[in-house]
């Protein structure tokens, strides 16, 4: 298979480089505190603060730096969590279907028809609020029937494919099979719905710090942010312009690069 | 392949502004019909529409809990239906409990009776005159109704009823200072009607005229009032759960007044076109701390809060300024009690605090968690500002936002907090639910304050029928809240009322209601 880079993969590769090292800037130095409220509410951008002050005063531009590492971590972990049950759960159900192909995706089913409000909310009271990993969790389990219904739709194509009779007929265990043999050819289908799910998480996480999990004020994150800009859009319109271009960018640079993935697939095949 | 960029790149921009979206909580149905209405007539027209029309169309956050007077809670309703039922009494915006339905009242000088005379020609809604058998009904509801929900608890002195045809005297087992309040909470009701859930009828200067759950609710002028007749011939609430929605429905033109406003809201609002009224929303705000709690059984811990935080930094910083410091668990509007001389007992003193800390065993700090209910953005915000205040003295904060329904349940119910944000009120014209909440053995003490000497002068003041006696045990009860810093107070918040140029008259009262009787349009 000859790896060729197309432009979108290299657009998509750039934006988020460029994001990614920002973020790691932000874990170790950001130009102020990201919770001081010392600056002046509403400052409009300047070269002392990029990106503005908010309603408390804070550097709009560290909050940001540190709210970026923040969302981009929670959406990774989400999407981790997804894929990885997912993968597991369409692997079986795809390649030996039957009773557990019944039995599993009925279950899947059943997870989707729960709003993730509610799925989120059950989360919080079973694992504590307090608790930082709750968002992750409860927003882990949304997006694994996503992932379940495309992968086992993609080990179902394949279960029947010469190489994979050859496989069973030699002797090869099923776990074997299905994780050497079956899983680096899904990969195609998996890497684009891991981008696109990664944007959904970034999108979601917003939603979730209203109900009090995932991250708690002072703290920031992009989707916080943004929600609370909204209600500032005449006081201090520059707050929701960089927040939102920021997701913008994280969710466009990632969008280019499943893109760019499946261009390429394209290709290749 | 030109295409398939501008698809990705629209999609990412379409994504981001869903956001926008989801931060309003679906309630887009009810922010839907405002906007509709407003592009439908153009800003200009709708004004001169309500002006012309003598009308007024006012916004509020929340749908009506109960039209039926004895069964609602919610203090939005109370705030509106306040224009439609009145009781025996009724208060006025001085502070003062003044006759409504009752012309003069009579206070025996025991204390252990009060006669109330029947104001000749007062009239229902429904065209009926108000008769004796209908007063006795309406108190009799509240006092011992077969259902407890109806009840008043303070009703529970009555001994016995005694009427003729123009005056009722109602004897009391113990003096109460309390009662009053009480008989205002007594809405006169025609006696055996049994529609005021659907279709309620009062003696109050507006009539109900109709209401769709969840959308509106219009009330007109009632002619036969007794009193002052109302300016206006008809206002219409419109229910707007978003609070951007409000917002927008001010600027198109769609609405003429809307309360409760924060700063960051009125900002955005074109000063050439409305005024913004600043009053205050009679309520406690503070972070509560549960006393019980380590390390807040310890005094000095408590205390060192209170020296760490600089009310009015809070105020700067999450209210714009706006919003008066306060001292312990009474607020300005009570002139009468509320002791003004404590809202700088503890003034900003970082090195004090530490002192205090390190004293009480904590010479590095500790780590803390303040609940706050997420729907209600100014405590947040309050909180926010709070953990960056108690950072200077090593307390490390963490805010935690839960849902309403769960505050209610596990912090004001369970008591299973470290400490909260929230604002107390007192709903009748007394003072004394602000204070009796601390006592030890009290049900809605929920910050468990704890203090001997608190409960027995409370016990006293309670008992007490002198009612100068009893003002200045509540001032010593209110110095008592201070000196232990059984919370740290912050302030009573302002409340924001925006009124577009023109419309006149707007009163502000120490309990909560909004009174539409003076409201006019001028030109």
């Amino acid at each position: 298979m000859k790896k060729k880079i197309n432009g979108y993969l290299l657009a998509g590769l750039i934006i988020t480089g460029i994001i990614l090292i920002a973020i790691l800037v932000g874990a170790f130095w950001t130009p102020y505190s990201p919770t001081a409220m010392k600056y002046g509410r509403f400052q409009p951008p300047s070269f002392s603060h990029l990106f503005g002050t908010d309603n408390f005063g804070r550097d709009i531009f560290s909050r940001v730096l540190k709210g970026a590492g923040t969302t981009f971590s929670i959406a990774l972990s989400t999407v981790a969590i997804g894929a990885l049950a997912g993968t597991v759960i369409g692997a079986v159900t795809g390649y030996f279907g039957g009773l557990a192909d019944d039995i599993l995706m009925r279950m899947n089913d059943a997870l989707t028809a729960f709003p993730s409000f509610l799925l989120a909310l059950l989360v919080v009271s079973l694992v504590g609020p307090g608790n930082k990993y709750s968002v992750v969790i409860a927003l882990g389990l949304v997006f694994i029937p996503s992932f379940a219904r495309v992968m086992r739709t993609e080990y179902a194509s394949l279960r029947n494919q010469n190489y994979v009779t050859g496989a069973r007929l030699m002797g090869v265990g099923s776990i074997r099979l299905l994780s050497v043999h079956l899983l680096p050819n899904t990969i195609r289908v998996l890497l684009p719905a891991v981008t696109i799910g990664f944007n959904n998480a970034v999108l979601a996480e917003a939603s979730m710090s209203f109900l009090g999990i995932g991250v708690t004020p002072p703290d920031a994150s992009l989707g916080y942010m943004l929600s609370e800009a909204q209600g500032m859009i005449a006081a201090g319109p520059w707050y929701a312009i960089f927040t939102g271009s920021t997701i913008v960018l994280l969710v466009f640079g990632v969008g280019l690069i499943g893109e760019g993935l499946q261009a390429r697939n394209r290709e290749v095949d | 392949m030109k295409k398939r960029f501008l698809a990705i790149s629209l999609a990412a921009a379409l994504i981001a502004m869903l956001f926008t979206g989801c931060g309003g909580q679906g309630t887009e149905p009810a922010s839907a019909k405002p906007a509709e209405t407003a592009a439908a007539e153009s800003p200009a027209v709708q004004q001169t529409g309500h002006m012309a029309s003598n009308e007024v169309a006012i916004g509020i956050a929340q749908d009506f809990d109960s039209l039926d007077p004895d069964y609602m809670t919610a203090a939005g309703t109370k705030e509106i239906l306040f224009n439609v039922f009145e009781g025996l009494v009724k208060p006025a915006s001085n502070g003062e409990i003044v006759p409504a339905v009752a012309s003069e009242i009579t206070k025996a000088d025991d204390g252990l009776s009060y006669t109330f005379t029947l104001r000749q020609g007062v009239r229902f809604h429904n065209g009926d005159p108000v008769e004796m058998k209908d007063v006795v009904y309406s108190i009799e509801r509240r006092w011992k109704d077969a259902d407890p929900a109806a009840q008043l608890a303070a009703l529970s002195v009555i001994e016995s009823l005694e009427h003729d045809d123009s005056t009722l005297t109602i004897r009391l087992s113990e003096p109460s200072n309390e009662f009053l309040a009480a008989v205002m909470n007594c809405y006169i009701l025609p006696a055996g009607y049994d529609s005021q859930e659907t279709a309620p009828v009062g003696t109050g200067p507006f009539r109900f005229v109709s209401r769709a759950v969840q959308d509106h609710m219009i009330l007109e002028r009632f002619e036969d009032y007794w009193g002052t007749p109302a300016k206006l011939d008809k206002v219409t609430f419109k229910i707007l759960e978003n609070a951007e929605g409000l917002v927008l429905g001010l600027q198109s033109g769609a609405l003429d007044l809307v309360a409760h406003l924060s700063s960051d809201q009125t900002a955005q609002l074109n000063k050439s076109d409305f005024e913004i009224a600043e009053g205050s929303m009679n309520l406690v705000q503070a972070l509560y701390l549960n006393n019980a709690e380590k390390p807040f059984d310890d005094v000095r811990v408590r205390q060192a809060l209170c020296y760490a935080v600089d009310k009015q930094a809070v105020i700067d910083l999450a209210f714009d300024g706006y919003g008066i410091p306060l001292g312990t668990s009474m607020f300005p509007s009570f002139s009468k009690y509320y002791d003004e001389s404590l809202t700088d007992y503890y003034t900003l003193d970082v090195e004090k605090a530490k002192e205090l800390l390190k004293e009480a065993g904590y010479p590095d700090g500790f780590e803390m968690t303040i609940t706050v209910p997420s729907n209600y953005t100014p405590h947040v915000n309050t909180a926010t500002v709070l953990v960056e205040l108690l950072r200077e003295i090593g307390v490390k904060a963490t805010v935690q936002p839960v849902d309403w329904g769960t505050w209610l349940e596990e912090v004001y119910g369970n008591r299973h907090f470290q400490s909260t944000v929230t604002g107390l009120t007192s709903d009748n014209m007394t003072a004394r639910k602000l204070l009796e909440r601390f006592g030890s053995d009290v049900g809605n003490n929920f910050t468990n304050y704890s203090n001997p000497e608190y409960d027995e002068i409370l016990a006293q003041a309670l008992r007490t029928a002198d009612d100068a006696q009893q003002t200045a045990l509540y001032r010593q009860l209110e110095r008592n809240l201070t000196e232990n810093a059984a919370n740290v107070y912050l302030q009573d918040m302002a409340d924001l009322v925006a009124v577009r140029k023109g419309l006149e008259g707007l009163t502000f009262y120490p309990v909560y209601v909004l009174d539409l009787s003076p409201l006019s349009w001028n030109g």
